[in-house]
């Protein structure tokens, strides 16, 4: 049977796959993104700690240093094009002694090569930023142009606007044996797909060394590591402004507690070796996070808990990312095990990757590429939602009541491409099921609509992958 | 902007009785606002029998107990919103809510918050382990059976011997689910005596008491459950984990008002009930607000709500119609031994002698226990009751002239032994 040619093909919708795949769609070219779950960003790219960082901490001469740099400072823009609650919060990481403060100093000079400027602050000043540390820090070191963007909104905005540019995204899809044949490839899924493509990306994340390990031998090697996060509801809109870090000391990294785009807080991550898919969460990691991060704070709003997950970082033997083109594998790009920063580079490395795969392919300029989605219908005033009921009568009818998310919300993101067809989508794009009552008051209702929308049966709605569907046996 | 007399937020049985009431009481220009497609909220879904026993003196389901009040509602012509969300109240008694005709602003006399309770899930008791798909709520599996006719699984495991997970576990077995069994952190369970007979004893479904789910287990879907057995303090004992195979888990590990609205305004949180602090007018640190029934305290059975929310909108009809009399001294209520939360938590006295009622939880099962009010260590009114478990609310009412001119009281429990 007679395959149709891709000119690319990228394995992995994360931020990365999503990105190299939207900043591709600014030419003329026929791509296929192959994701294996049911939804795009599910991995590394859904569980994180959502920092845009300003790039000041990898060592110089890095690709981290390199392209989280550049990356960070494409948020802005981003942000006006895809709606993806990007806020430049700034960051703070703390010292408690002179060690510490030493540390700090050397971390400023490291930005300075880097091309990041922070500032070294006091406690006076610290206690005007953050109100709620603990009584014990001492130092800050501020970095202004740092902030923090919705992860979820981020892939989804890439995907999306990659689809209405002419890119496909084909969801469970797992690729699962790669050949090469003379000038192309051919790329088998484990759903019996046959795709054949000139180009091909790895962008599968934490499994890129086994993926490269299809075609040629890997140069690097994947170490995962866990990452624990308990997360709390939004109780006050200030309990702190920005993520606040740890300085770094012989034991590591420490943790952080950081604030999410809608206000809720998080203190995370462990830093654990693990498995590969381990998205386990331990009483240990629990223990743990809640005794180191009551050295940045001077509470914990445990009653406030609301979820505790898991995510895993593709770091390698390499300590750098992975993003270059095969020299015995012509048009075989890899870029993957990007760790952190990975999210804040993530811009940074699509819009690079497309550019060389241009050069290969030697594409033309789409004429009609528009890089903006189309706005959310949001409403911070009621005026604005006001407008909306007009509109559709439906965006008044709420459905979720701990995150305020109506009808109309939900049917406009179903509807939009690369949409979501699962609970735990609408819960990722539009919060609906991430407040307080986790879904225990709307679920229902989000199943009824995603049925009615997609035209399938209630019990044919999956929670995520495929064989998880939770209304499971008619009753008597 | 329109103007209500009294909005009552919340069309459950809270919400429906104080509407009655403040009407009976003399308030006609009432509004109730419920977020669903029906009134009655939770008892909709409540299809097992056993409501109104207690006041309406007969054995009723739970929707035909919510349709004996969305009668005498409907009877009175009280006017009420379906499908509208209540999105803000604020300290001038006004009201905005959405609904697909628009978003409204009234401004209300008075304000009543009867909004309900959530349930508590895995997450907030921080259960360890994967996040599969099958762990769910006791009462959204109840839910989804009873309103939606699905059943989640078919090999179940109930964490948490709340009344909600009892119903369910005997609800599913009808249905032809397996329930493997029931673990209890505590040394006693919290569900209802005729609960864990009527529930677990008849069908030969296990308690495991002083046991807890320590590990979920299952990557996409829930394959299995570690339990374990825990000390006194309610900590896990090493090594005493074991491996069940099922399919579903439910928690039934308590439930807590939802009371985002009422912080919103800026009415002072009860960190012990998470409702808000109130007075013996049921009104919060914001005149005119008001608050009842599960989101304000959880209660044992929904006839206790409607009592409760009889007196309330009767409270709330007598600020409307200026029908106070001045408050003439005012003191704090404070739980102390033994007594997990007390209300009201400020009692507001004038010269008509009405009664002050309180409603409190022990903190453990007590066989005999002796309830005091005291001031400065001195009892001004105490006596014994047998029996007393947290998972039944104490409520006796006292004279007001016991508390005249006094500034605090504690109430406490002594264990006879
Ligand atoms: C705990 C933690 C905290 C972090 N915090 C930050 C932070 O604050 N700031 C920051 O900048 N970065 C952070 N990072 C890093 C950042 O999250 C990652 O660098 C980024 O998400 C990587 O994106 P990705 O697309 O490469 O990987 P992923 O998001 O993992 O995407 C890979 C995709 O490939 C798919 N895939 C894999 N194998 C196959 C296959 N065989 N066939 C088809 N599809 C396949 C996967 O399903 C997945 O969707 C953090 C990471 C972790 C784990
Ligand atoms: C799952 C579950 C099962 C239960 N089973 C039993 C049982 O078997 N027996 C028993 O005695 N008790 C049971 N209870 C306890 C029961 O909730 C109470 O006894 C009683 O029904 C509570 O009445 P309520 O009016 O306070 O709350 P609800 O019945 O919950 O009513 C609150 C209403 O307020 C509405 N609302 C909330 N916020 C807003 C807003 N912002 N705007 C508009 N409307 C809003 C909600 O939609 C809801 O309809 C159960 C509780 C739960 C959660």
């Amino acid at each position: 049977m007679k395959k149709e040619l891709y000119d690319v093909i990228i394995i992995g919708a994360g931020v990365i796959g999503a990105s190299i795949a939207r900043f591709l769609s600014r030419f003329n070219v026929k791509c296929l993104i192959l994701e294996k779950h049911n939804d795009v960003g599910e991995e590394a790219s859904g569980a994180n700690s959502a920092i845009v960082h300003s790039g000041y901490d990898p060592k110089p001469n890095t690709l981290k240093a390199k392209f989280n740099v550049i990356g960070a400072k494409m948020f802005d823009k981003i942000n006006d094009e895809l709606d993806v609650n990007y806020i430049k919060t700034g960051t703070l990481t703390i010292g408690f002694n002179n060690d510490d403060l030493i540390t700090l100093k050397s971390l400023k000079e490291r930005g300075e090569i880097n091309g990041v400027e922070t500032s070294i602050i006091g406690k006076d000043e610290l206690f005007k930023l953050e109100p709620n540390l603990n009584k014990n820090v001492l130092y800050g070191l501020y970095a202004k142009e740092a902030g923090i963007v919705n992860p979820f909104l981020l892939v989804s905005g890439l995907i999306e606007n990659a689809l209405e540019n002419n890119i496909d995204l084909k969801l469970n899809s797992e690729v699962i044996k790669i050949e090469k044949i003379m000038d192309f490839y051919r790329v088998f899924t484990k759903d019996k797909g046959i795709y054949e493509t000139k180009v091909l990306v790895n962008a599968s994340g934490r499994n890129g060394d086994y993926i490269t390990s299809f075609i040629e031998k890997p140069k690097f090697k994947i170490t995962p590591r866990k990452g624990q996060y308990i997360l709390f509801d939004h109780f006050d809109d200030h309990f702190i402004n920005r993520p606040l870090f740890m300085c770094p000391t012989k034991m590591g990294k420490g943790v952080l507690v950081s604030k999410t785009t809608s206000n809720n807080y998080y203190i995370g991550p462990t830093n654990e070796a693990s498995s590969l898919d381990d998205v386990s969460t331990t009483k240990e990691g629990f223990d743990y996070l809640k005794k180191e991060s009551l050295k940045l704070i001077n509470n914990l709003p445990i009653k406030d808990a609301i979820r505790e997950f898991s995510g895993v970082r593709a770091n390698n033997n390499i300590d750098d990312f992975i993003i270059e083109e095969s020299n015995l594998n012509e048009g075989f790009f890899n870029v993957s095990s990007i760790m952190s920063p990975g999210l804040a580079s993530s811009l940074a490395i699509g819009e690079y990757v497309s550019n060389l795969i241009q050069n290969r392919l030697n594409l033309k300029i789409n004429e009609n590429y528009n890089p903006y989605i189309r706005k959310y219908p949001k409403f911070n005033n009621y005026e604005k939602l006001k407008d909306l009921i007009n509109i559709n009568p439906l965006y008044g009818k709420f459905i979720c009541r701990c995150e305020k998310v109506s009808e109309g919300m939900i049917i406009d993101m179903i509807h939009r491409k690369g949409g979501p067809t699962t609970v735990k989508g609408i819960k990722k794009r539009l919060r609906a099921g991430f407040g307080r009552c986790q879904g225990t008051f709307c679920q229902e209702e989000v199943i009824k609509i995603l049925s009615r929308e997609l035209n399938i049966p209630i019990d044919e709605v999956n929670y995520s992958d495929l064989g998880t569907n939770i209304l499971k046996y008619r009753s008597k | 902007m329109e103007n209500v007399s009294l909005v009552i937020i919340g069309g459950g049985s809270a919400g429906l009785a104080s509407a009655i009431s403040a009407y009976d009481n003399g308030v006609k220009d009432i509004l109730v606002i419920e977020r669903s497609h029906e009134l009655g909220g939770i008892l909709n879904q409540c299809i097992h029998s056993g409501f109104g026993l207690s006041l309406l003196k007969e054995e009723l389901t739970g929707p035909e107990y919510a349709h004996h009040f969305i009668n005498e509602l409907k009877k009175r012509n009280i006017k009420y919103l379906l499908d509208s969300l209540v999105l803000e109240i604020n300290k001038n008694l006004e009201v905005v809510y959405s609904n697909s005709f628009g978003v409204n602003k009234i401004k209300a006399k008075a304000i009543i918050c009867a909004l309900g309770c959530n349930e508590r899930t895995f997450s907030q008791i921080f259960i360890p382990g994967d996040r599969p798909k099958g762990v769910y709520t006791a009462g959204l599996a109840q839910k989804y059976l009873n309103i939606d006719g699905y059943l989640v699984g078919k090999n179940v495991y109930i964490l948490g011997s709340g009344d909600i997970g009892l119903i369910m576990a005997r609800r599913m077995t009808l249905e032809g689910a397996n329930v493997i069994g029931v673990s209890e952190i505590m040394p006693y369970s919290n569900g209802l005596n005729r609960n864990i007979v009527q529930c677990l004893n008849d069908f030969n479904i296990p308690l495991y008491l002083k046991t807890t789910v320590s590990k979920i287990v299952g990557n996409k879907v829930l394959e299995g459950i570690e339990i374990s057995d825990v000390d006194d303090k309610q900590n896990i004992i090493l090594n005493t984990n074991r491996f069940i195979k099922c399919d579903t888990l439910l928690l039934s590990v308590g439930l807590y008002p939802f009371n985002t609205l009422l912080n919103k305004a800026g009415c002072k949180k009860n960190s012990l009930t998470n409702g808000a602090l109130i007075d013996n007018n049921f009104e919060t640190t914001i005149e005119g607000i008001f608050t009842t029934g599960n989101g304000l305290h959880v209660h044992d059975l929904v006839d206790f709500v409607s009592e409760e929310s009889f007196i309330v909108g009767k409270k709330a009809a007598e600020l409307i119609l200026n029908l106070r009399n001045d408050v003439i001294s005012e003191l704090n209520v404070n739980n102390k031994d033994n007594v997990s939360y007390v209300l009201p938590n400020t009692i507001k006295l004038t010269n008509n002698n009405e009664e002050v009622y309180f409603y409190l939880r022990v903190r453990k099962k007590i066989n005999k226990g002796k309830i005091k009010i005291l001031n400065n260590n001195k009892i001004i009114y105490s006596f014994i009751k047998m029996y007393l478990e947290p998972s039944e609310m104490i409520k006796f009412k006292i004279e007001s002239n016991l508390l005249i001119n006094l500034k605090e009281i504690d109430v406490e429990i002594e264990e006879i032994k």
